[in-house]
């Protein structure tokens, strides 16, 4: 994983609430086997209606995704961070997010931060005309005209995302204590083991 | 020393617990990882990019559903049906291909056994009560029917759980949402669910984990209680629960990868020790009357929007909330519907049952009642009656239920995810309507611009016949 400690830039407004995995990336875009070139699909369904912000020039590029409540529900396929990933998205800010969305953009590197909808109301104004900061240090979201929003995040997270931390391999350090947990169950719940069919 | 009381949620968390870091994270034990090919391809490749193996092979099986098409699969000799998407054959291929490089149990295409992993899972025993289950699908929720621990993962989790069988994670919140009183007739388990989801709302478990209680629940079936718990992150939840109890043992009892013998007795000892304490308190309750749900269907483009069959498509500029108004809007436009129409005057086109949430045995059942001796209405285009795996397709060829429904002029399938998401060539076209058994009414969901309305088995039974939705009440004597 890359890692990120700020993002600046442009957002699109999307401000929709309950945006979908279906709508971030349609199925049929999920019979790859690779991680990369879903930003053609990403949006699919919202790009097909004209005056959408994705396809606004105003936006073009735009690093950073204003959403309403409840983004990223439904399924728990990746290819939707991937897909955001490979459009040019690094941060979505939204009021609330899914909780296996918010895992999968973490993984991925992707900010997801979470807001008060009044702070939503705020910035989806300030990006029709200006830039967007989000600093991952100090953990605001600040814009050119003095408005600071603080956000918050799971402290493991914020240290895997700014030095880019390999979650295996952190994990694999535990090995003898996973050895150690399977030994136990295996003496006191012999039963656990499946059965082969 | 008396310890303190505890829920069901909090007793498997505990016994799961590797290690505890100082922020109050968690390294989890999965007991149970199910792999299916369109989430897993990445999540192998990336092994493999690392020289790392799978840690835990025997707690891990592996089988394809949601890209195979539902036609016959063998030809006339015995032979495989080559699979006509490119795409889809070549992310079937490499689950086929990967399953043996690394070591793990494959139910292959052909074989009895497969189905949906969340039919599967429970059928075969490999989903047991107080087990951790993790699998790369959002409706992994459903093996919480059991009293399992079971979430979806993405790919980097699928991943994780290969290389090391654990998962880092932060303890949920916990809900108990509490159905009490009896269903009246022609009110399925689907219906409640359907119907918590528009009380509760698509984000109101949000961040917790929901233990579905009180006598309603008690009384179902475990195909019921698996099709509560499948739609339990239709309400955000991270995963549903119902505790164990006899009903769930009987069900379990003889599956071919459950506990067996002495091992058998142990394991059932331990389930019954795991439900929730009295006394032990959930961080959020909310409590439904049963005597409140009806036959119930969606209007709308969000599981959320959900009315009893007696109820008329609202008026969004009723909401309170300006944002779902101007969500109910588009919802509407997309759907083709005008508010104060009476939701039984809508025509459907087609009839999918199938999918996680109702294709077990029981759903089939449910369809059946209502079809026999019944046709379906000459506006219905498509009908397809998808069993959930090989195993219940046997069951049900058994019993004649594959006669009634090919007698009212439906289609009679192979087991797989099929009109569930547009994966593979079971689509509903653009524009047309279907009364589904699946779990989400996503815009495209079922192919684009396919317009979804999510029902019971029965109900989806009544708008075969009758070609609109339809009070399946009034089909029953
Ligand atoms: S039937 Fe539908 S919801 Fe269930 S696993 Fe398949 S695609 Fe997912």
């Amino acid at each position: 994983m890359q890692p990120i400690s700020s993002v600046k830039g442009k957002a699109y407004p999307l401000g929709l609430k309950n945006v979908d995995t279906d709508i971030i990336i349609p199925a049929v875009w999920l019979k790859t086997i690779s991680r990369s070139g879903l930003g053609k699909g990403a949006f699919q369904t919202l790009r097909g209606v004209a005056g959408n912000v994705f396809d606004d020039p105003a936006y073009a590029g735009a690093p950073i995704l204003i959403a309403g409540d409840n983004f990223g529900c439904g399924s728990s396929r990746e290819h939707a961070a991937w897909a955001m990933a490979d459009l040019g998205i690094s941060a979505v800010i939204a009021p609330s997010f899914s909780d296996i969305f918010s895992g999968n953009a973490f993984k991925n590197g992707l900010l997801a931060i979470v807001l008060p909808q009044d702070a939503i109301d705020r910035l989806m104004e300030v990006a029709k005309t200006d830039d967007i900061h989000i600093d991952l240090e100090t953990q605001t979201v600040t814009t050119p005209f003095q408005d600071r929003f603080a956000f918050e995040i799971d402290p493991f997270r914020k240290h895997c995302l700014i030095n880019g931390v390999d979650e295996i391999g952190l994990t694999l350090k535990s090995s003898d204590a996973i050895s150690a947990y399977e030994n136990k169950i295996s003496a006191s719940q012999p039963w656990l083991s499946p059965n082969q069919a | 020393m008396m310890s303190t009381p505890q829920t069901l949620y909090q007793k498997i968390w505990n016994a799961h617990v590797v290690e505890q870091r100082d922020d109050g994270t968690c390294l989890i034990f999965i007991d149970r990882h199910l792999v299916h090919e369109v989430t897993s391809p990445q999540a192998f490749e990336g092994l493999r990019v690392a020289g790392r193996r799978v840690r835990r092979p025997d707690l891990t099986l592996a089988v394809p559903d949601h890209n195979l098409p539902t036609t016959a699969r063998l030809d006339a000799n015995g032979n495989d049906i080559p699979i006509a998407d490119p795409e889809s054959a070549q992310q079937l291929e490499a689950l086929e291909r990967n399953a043996p490089e690394f070591g793990i149990a494959y139910i292959d295409a052909t074989d009895v056994k497969q189905g949906i992993v969340h039919v599967v899972g429970p059928e075969q025993g490999f989903s047991l009560p107080g087990t951790t289950i993790v699998c790369g699908d959002s409706h992994t929720a459903c093996h919480g029917g059991l009293g399992a621990l079971a979430f979806g993962i993405g790919t980097s989790e699928v991943e994780h759980v290969l290389a090391t069988q654990t998962l880092q994670l932060s303890q949920s919140k916990s809900m108990e949402v509490r159905v009490e009183g009896e269903l009246g007739p022609g009110v399925s388990a689907k219906d409640v669910v359907l119907h918590i989801t528009g009380v509760l709302g698509a984000s109101g478990g949000t961040g917790h984990v929901i233990e579905y209680t009180g006598s309603v629940i008690r009384a179902l079936s475990i195909e019921g209680r698996l099709t509560i718990s499948n739609m339990a992150i239709e309400h955000g939840a991270r995963a549903g629960l119902v505790a164990p109890d006899d009903v769930t043992f009987a069900y379990l009892k003889g599956r071919p990868m459950a506990p067996k013998g002495d091992d058998w007795d142990a394991a059932v000892a331990y389930w019954r020790s795991l439900a929730t304490d009295a006394g032990a308190t959930y961080d959020k309750v909310a409590t439904i009357n049963a005597a409140d749900i009806a036959p119930s269907v969606t209007w709308g483009t969000s599981p959320e929007d959900v009315l009893p069959i007696t109820g008329v498509v609202p008026d969004p500029s009723t909401f309170a909330d300006p944002s779902k108004q101007e969500a109910a809007k588009k919802s509407l436009e997309y759907m083709g519907l005008t508010p104060g129409t009476p939701m039984t005057d809508i025509s459907v086109e087609n009839i999918f049952i199938g999918s996680c949430t109702n294709s077990r045995i029981e759903d089939l059942r449910a369809a059946a009642a209502v079809l026999k001796g019944r046709k379906k209405a000459d506006n219905i285009k498509w009908a397809i009656v998808v069993p959930g795996s090989g195993l219940v397709k046997q069951m049900a060829e058994a019993e004649g239920l594959d006669r009634i429904f090919t007698d009212a002029g439906l289609e009679w399938r192979e087991p797989g995810c099929s009109a569930c998401l547009g994966m593979n060539p079971d689509k509903v076209p653009a524009g047309e309507r279907c009364a589904s058994t699946s779990n989400r009414n996503f815009v495209g969901r079922q192919g684009p611009g396919a317009r979804t309305h999510l029902v019971s088995p029965a109900m989806a039974a009544a708008a075969a016949v009758t070609g609109k939705l339809t009070d399946v009440r009034t089909l029953m004597d």
